[in-house]
């Protein structure tokens, strides 16, 4: 173990794991909110890792919904990850062996693999490893914080707490979208498609789980076929 | 059914999708299309997921369209993501006092 560069990780990765600690504290007040104890949240962040995964399951839980729309919706909402996983495998190269390759899996989020393929030096597992140490931490201590915080909080402060998982998605959203109009255009195409699934009568018996995967799969191949990605912004994913 | 049961899949499904491409799938996808797929995907989603969703996730959908409106003016002037997050949190506080006191 390469100790410096385990080190040179842990500190790139600790504004995200700050980050992670605030928005997590979110997603475990919501979730006691619906009605989780606070070991079942904190056990959801620790396996998860995941945000938006994360908030579309806690959806599905609460809702009773079948298992295989469970497997759906976690492969359409974290698909980005195999494209992210992808790019992440072409760059670590040919030397680092199976067995690394399947715990950085593990912390292959947006964040982490934002950060580690902005890296100018090649990527080693120790570095890996580092990068991915403090955001885990921050993300499951932040869940069982915000689940135990959240049991005893009034109920105004747990949905203000709620919302701060929505506020991280427009986060991640609109800048880019402000700098792209074909985002842009898949944006409002999602954003008016998931109206429809709220509040047009029939379509609002579709459940939560499905009505995701169908904006989001029906925006993004809409999207594919009319604004195919160039050469460079292939090149940068 | 168990919630641990929902827990396992979930957490199951995801790993899978990261770690299949990292170690199996090494070959590039070389599909236009499902590439572009691939990269509208996340926007679209997160989209779907907020709205209208934010708006009835309050007590009230007026505090519901204070924290979108404060979280989508504050990204667009380019806040990070932890003050976005937060802002949007102390507007439906702000909101739903306000709404209290009236």
């Amino acid at each position: 173990m390469n100790w410096k560069e385990y080190t040179n990780g842990v500190q790139t990765g600790l504004p995200v794991g700050m980050g992670y600690f605030s928005v997590s504290f979110g997603f475990g007040a919501m979730a006691v909110a619906h009605g989780l104890k606070a070991l079942e949240a904190t056990l959801i962040s620790v396996t998860n890792l995941t945000s938006a995964g994360q908030f579309a399951g806690l959806t599905l839980i609460v809702a009773g919904a079948a298992l295989w729309e469970m497997v759906l919706t976690q492969l359409v909402i974290n698909s980005r990850y195999a494209l992210m996983s992808l790019a992440l495998s072409q760059r670590m190269g040919e030397r680092i062996g199976v067995l690394p390759r399947l715990l950085v899996a593990f912390m292959n989020t947006d964040e982490i693999f934002a950060l580690a393929m902005a890296r100018r030096e090649p990527l080693t597992v120790p570095f890996l490893l580092g990068l991915g140490t403090l955001p885990m931490l921050g993300w499951t201590l932040g869940t069982l914080c915000g689940a135990l915080a959240g049991s005893v909080l009034p109920l105004s402060i747990r949905a203000a707490l709620g919302v701060m998982l929505y506020g991280m998605f427009i986060a991640i959203v609109v800048p880019p979208a402000k700098k792209e109009k074909e985002i842009l255009a898949a944006v409002v195409l999602a954003l008016v498609l998931s109206s429809l699934f709220s509040w047009v009568p029939l379509l609002k018996k579709v459940s939560a789980g499905i009505s995701i995967v169908a904006c989001t799969v029906a925006a993004a191949a809409v999207c594919a076929a009319l604004f195919p990605i160039k050469e460079e912004e292939e090149a940068a994913v | 059914m168990s919630i641990y049961l929902y827990i396992f899949t979930m957490a199951l499904t995801t790993y899978l999708i990261r770690a299949l491409p990292l170690t199996i799938f090494r070959k590039p996808i070389r599909s236009r299309f499902l590439r572009s797929f691939l990269y509208y995907v996340p926007y679209c989603c997160l989209t779907a997921m907020t709205f209208p969703a934010i708006l009835s996730s309050t007590a009230s959908i007026i505090s519901g369209a204070a924290a979108l409106v404060t979280a989508v003016f504050l990204a667009y002037r380019g806040k990070s993501l932890i003050v976005v997050a937060l802002s949007s949190s102390a507007a439906v506080l702000l909101a739903e006092w306000v709404l209290s006191a009236l």
